[in-house]
């Protein structure tokens, strides 16, 4: 039989199945939260930190990674508020930094108004956010890659930089990754932001102090005549 | 070669009876008979073991006291604690790259010496420090360093 | 008096290669491993104290004793050969039966090492060598006679010192983890059980159930040692409380703080206590194993600590059936290969299975799903040395020292450019002021104070207005560093916190595990910025940005280690703005650490021309211009500072 526990995701007081993640609750309810080593069908992994949510009431909430955390009874969730988007914005911009030529990454900077990298672009071709590890592993039984070294030095490889054994060569780890998907060709495509996609701009993120808006894509705002005389609310 | 693999059977043996299918102890017993982790020996381990070569390569680059490269000689470790730092250890690292011409993880050519920086050697007190061949030397100066480098290489040629 | 041999050769196998049979020499020395032999098993808590009662003629205080310290420190500078030269000594006097000679863990005072001290008097002799041996055997031993050389000197009032007790150094602290120490010869269980080791042991398994040992160390306010402050009591109570058939204990011994050894000081110095400590924690919480995770750069400790295992097991006091209670647990002993990371718990029990020390998100915690996925128990050496001893005294008795929140004493490490260099311990609640200038005696060569680095590379510097600050867990994560294992690393005005904070920076980029992204890459975001600072390329905009950053990699990293390896950042940035906005505005480093932002010159007025400074220079930088007139070529120096040590009239300036 499910145990159902009650919990408060953005201000909704919500029924949710135990043993679910905050992140599979979310999805379930709408909610969008951007991941980037959380794929369905693979053990969640809580290293891209994108999925970070806030918890508890404020003043005594934390951060956590919602692709892991489990829901509990009386569970209060904030997955936008202005820590939440302050932190997740600094990691995208760490992001861009890393790896501007992936699609991925540049989608999402335009969607949370990354507009300015401050970090010289390394041009890394990863991210090491392990999905490819995790694909070869647990869907292909295949143990062909894996991670090797520590700290900056940590990379995925085959055992001793040589040519896998058991390498099927099925490309289940090309078709996961984030980061091998090559960016559209923007109008600005030698800085490492592109920002083409501004035109999914959610207008409300920057005027009001808590944002929860939680709408993908998001049209309240454009909607709501009153958004001058809302903004001056912003302290 | 056929006596030699037969002695490498009986080391992967005797570790896996002692260790089971735990990596890194399996890697420490490796280690402690060749010195270093053979490339082939890893391979045949994994084989042996069914445990998967990657998640053994994993290991084998992830731990500090493991190595994939025969070791040197004369095994120089230059202690990189914070009061080795702050009492002037980078100095004695400086100082072993212009006699010997190596940073921290590499080998001098003719296979002699290999440096090394430790997290700490736990002799504080006697900043900065280093180990050479088991042989602790404390509140070293680079003029010291020299000294003791050239001793051994000295001795190397006689 | 013959060396009984048995158990050597396996001690000798244990050892790794860069361990030289000297060592295993120097261990057995004083005839340490006279309790090799099989002996019978302590079968009732009686039998433990009628061996206590054979065992108490090692307590006379008339008895003459030598005790050496054997501790890595005092070896480096000369224990090695004094404790074999002693023995020499007074085995050609025909001394060897009456005299005892101890060779023990760490006496505390590494700066004055080696130390020898005489018993009775507890006469305190430093720095002595092997040829000292034969002098302090017949004058001190033979007639009560101090040698004067040898003893320390107050540098206060210039007096000598002859007891060890009424060293300033030893007389401002409280030591009751480390007293024993002085005593007991780690090799040896007797000698622990002389001293009442095991005592606690006996007490708990005879007639206390273990819920009244969880209730006894929650109510002496003990706080894992290990670096977050975490109730101990509370710990175990929910790992008793968690869902499973087995649980375990897990001992962090794999202390990796660079400046730090007080773990491996207490494993070397007494490791019985950590053994006993173990035992009761397993009996708490319903443990019938327990791990000692140990890193493998200890060989001394693993040495020792596996040797307690094997006489607590030959008394009984391990194994089935533990003093006729029916409790059986068992310790096995991993070697750590070597990773700061696994310092962390959630990566020290992966470790501690044989695998890749990666941490993992928490939830769930070790209490619910620890080794093996079951239900564990994971505190450091320190915490539980000081589980005894709780047992003992009784929690309200313990808890007369130290604050409110946290009961007992802590150890520190005390290093760096200190007077006395050397392992302390205090009270919770003793101020840094009293710490540093009191026992630590000043700063070296009469400098100035400038910062304190306190909990390792996770920790923060704090500066002199924020020395009368209580060391306790809350008061110094209130002030931006943490309590940590207990390293106190103390700088002066030639250390520049810029530099500092870039030297934890690079140690964490190696350490962290690199798994997930916040830790990685922003750490070595943050040393992009620290280049820059540290080579006048920064601007003013890149502080702010590594603030930002700093904030960003605290609050979102995964585990213990990339959460606190912003501190050193913040905390200077909190205290040491003016040094950095120097580095950043005024292209200059006021400490002249930072190579690229000073100058050597010789200054012609006070150079006597002797060239010693061109003979020592690699660079080739110095050139004689005329006869007796040299001059440094800025373009080719390297700022290694040869020079300046070479100088005999200190005719080198930087600038």
């Amino acid at each position: 039989m499910k145990i159902v526990v009650q919990m408060t995701l953005n201000g909704l007081r919500i029924d949710v199945d135990e043993g679910m993640t905050i992140l599979e609750a979310a999805r379930f309810y709408g909610m969008n939260i951007p991941t980037l080593c959380y794929l369905e069908g693979l053990s969640p992994y809580g290293a891209c930190r994108l999925c970070l949510v806030e918890i508890g009431m404020p003043g005594q909430s934390k951060l956590v990674t919602s692709c892991t955390y489990r829901v509990e009874e009386g569970l209060v969730v904030r997955t936008d508020s202005e820590w939440v988007i302050k932190r997740r914005k600094m990691l995208i911009e760490l992001y861009l930094a890393t790896c501007p030529s992936s699609k991925v990454i540049q989608d999402l900077a335009s969607k949370y108004h990354v507009t300015t990298v401050r970090f010289t672009p390394w041009h890394e071709d990863c991210i090491l956010c392990g999905l490819c590890v995790r694909m070869c592993a647990e869907q292909m039984q295949g143990k062909a890659i894996g991670f090797a070294h520590r700290g900056s030095n940590r990379r995925v490889t085959t055992p001793f930089d040589k040519e896998s054994e058991v390498c099927r060569l099925c490309g289940g780890c090309m078709y996961v990754c984030p980061a091998c998907q090559s960016r559209c060709q923007g109008p600005q495509e030698e800085q490492p932001v592109c920002n083409a996609c501004l035109n999914l701009q959610q207008p409300c993120l920057d005027y009001f102090e808590d944002k929860m808006c939680f709408m993908d894509p998001c049209v309240a705002c454009e909607l709501d005549a009153n958004r001058e005389v809302k903004a001056k609310r912003r302290p | 070669m056929s006596k030699q693999l037969t002695d490498v059977e009986d080391v992967l043996e005797g570790a896996v009876k002692k260790h089971g299918l735990s990596v890194v102890p399996l890697l420490q017993e490796i280690q402690e008979h060749f010195r270093y982790l053979p490339e082939e020996v890893l391979r045949m381990l994994s084989r042996k073991t069914g445990i998967p070569l990657i998640d053994i390569y994993h290991a084998a680059t992830f731990y500090n006291s493991l190595s994939l490269t025969p070791r040197a000689r004369h095994q120089i470790s230059v202690c990189a604690g914070t009061t080795c730092h702050i009492r002037g250890g980078g100095k004695l690292i400086e100082e072993i790259f212009q006699l010997l011409g190596i940073r921290p993880g590499e080998i001098t050519s003719d296979g002699e010496f290999m440096l090394e920086t430790v997290n700490c050697l736990g002799c504080c007190a006697f900043a900065p420090a280093m180990v050479v061949d088991g042989k602790y030397y404390g509140n070293l100066n680079p003029g010291e360093v020299r000294e003791i480098l050239n001793a051994l290489r000295k001795k190397a040629v006689s | 008096m013959p060396i009984n041999l048995i158990g050597v050769e396996p001690l000798y196998k244990e050892l790794n290669h860069n361990t030289t049979l000297s060592l295993v020499r120097f261990l057995l020395q004083g005839g340490v491993l006279m309790n090799t032999g099989i002996r019978s098993k302590l079968a009732k808590p009686v039998d433990l104290k009628n061996l206590r009662e054979m065992l108490k003629d090692r307590l006379d205080p008339k008895k003459q004793r030598l005790v050496v310290c054997g501790d890595t420190g005092c070896s480096v500078c000369g224990s090695r050969e004094l404790a074999p030269a002693i023995e020499e000594v007074l085995q050609e006097r025909g001394l060897a039966g009456s005299v005892e000679l101890k060779v023990t863990g760490c006496l505390g005072f590494c700066e004055k090492g080696p130390l020898v001290l005489v018993f009775p008097g507890a006469v305190f002799y430093q720095q002595v060598q092997a040829e000292d041996a034969a002098e302090i055997v017949e004058k001190t031993v033979l007639r009560g006679e101090i040698v004067d050389r040898l003893l320390y000197t107050d540098p206060a009032d210039g007096r000598k010192i002859t007891c060890a007790y009424d060293i300033p150094f030893y007389k401002l602290q409280t030591r009751t983890l480390l007293e024993t120490g002085w005593y007991i010869n780690p090799l040896d269980i007797d000698d622990y059980i002389a001293r009442g080791g095991y005592a606690a042991l006996a007490k708990v398994l005879d007639g206390m159930p273990p819920e009244a040992v969880i209730a006894e160390i929650k109510e002496a306010d003990l706080r894992g040692r290990g670096g977050a402050g975490f109730p101990t009591g509370l710990k175990w109570e929910f790992c008793r409380a968690a869902a499973g058939n087995e649980k375990y204990i897990l001992c962090n011994a794999d202390e990796g703080d660079p400046g730090a050894f007080m773990d491996r000081s207490l494993l070397e110095g007494n490791p019985h206590a950590v053994l006993e400590g173990i035992i009761i924690a397993a009996y708490a919480v319903g443990a019938k194993e327990g791990i000692i995770y140990i890193r493998i750069e200890y060989p001394t400790a693993v040495l020792k600590i596996e040797q307690a295992v094997r006489q607590a097991r030959e008394l009984g006091l391990l194994g089935k059936n533990i003093l006729g209670s029916g409790f059986d647990f068992e310790v096995i002993i991993s070697k750590g290969a070597g990773a700061f990371v696994c310092g962390e718990e959630t990566a020290l029990i992966r470790a501690a299975e044989g695998k890749v020390g990666e941490p993992r998100q928490k939830p769930p915690f070790p209490a619910n799903a620890g080794f093996r996925g079951m239900p564990t128990v994971i505190n450091n050496v320190e915490t539980f040395v000081n589980v005894p001893l709780i047992i003992n005294r009784g929690a309200a008795a313990y808890h007369e020292t130290g604050t409110e929140s946290s009961g007992g004493t802590k150890i520190f490490c005390l290093v760096g450019k200190i007077n006395n260099s050397g392992l302390v311990e205090v009270p919770f609640g003793t101020t840094l002021r009293q710490i540093i200038f009191g026992i630590g005696g000043g700063i070296k060569n009469g400098k100035r104070f400038k910062a304190v680095q306190t909990g390792g590379p996770s920790g923060g510097c704090l500066p002199e207005e924020m020395l009368d600050l209580k060391v306790d867990f809350k008061d110094l994560a209130q002030a931006g560093s943490i309590m940590g294992s207990g390293g106190m690393i103390v700088m002066d005005e030639d250390t520049c916190v810029v530099d500092l904070a870039r030297y934890f920076l690079q140690f964490l980029k190696s350490e962290s595990c690199g798994k997930c992204f916040s830790c990685r890459v922003g750490i070595q975001r943050m040393l992009e910025i620290y280049d820059r600072l540290t080579t006048g390329s920064a601007s003013i905009e890149d502080l702010d940005l590594l603030e930002e950053l700093a904030v960003t990699v605290k609050d979102t990293s995964m585990c213990g280690l990339g959460q606190t390896s912003a501190n050193p950042v913040l905390s200077t940035l909190r205290y040491f703005r003016d040094e950095y906005l120097a580095h950043v505005r005024d292209k200059r480093c006021p400490a002249g650490v930072c190579r690229s932002l000073f100058r050597y010159s010789i200054d012609q007025d006070s150079c006597i021309g002797c060239g010693s400074c061109a003979e020592q220079c690699h660079a080739g930088a110095i050139v004689e211009m005329e006869e007796g007139c040299y001059s440094i070529n800025p373009e080719l120096c390297t700022r290694c500072g040869a020079c300046v040590e070479a100088c005999v009239s200190d005719a080198i300036t930087k600038g």
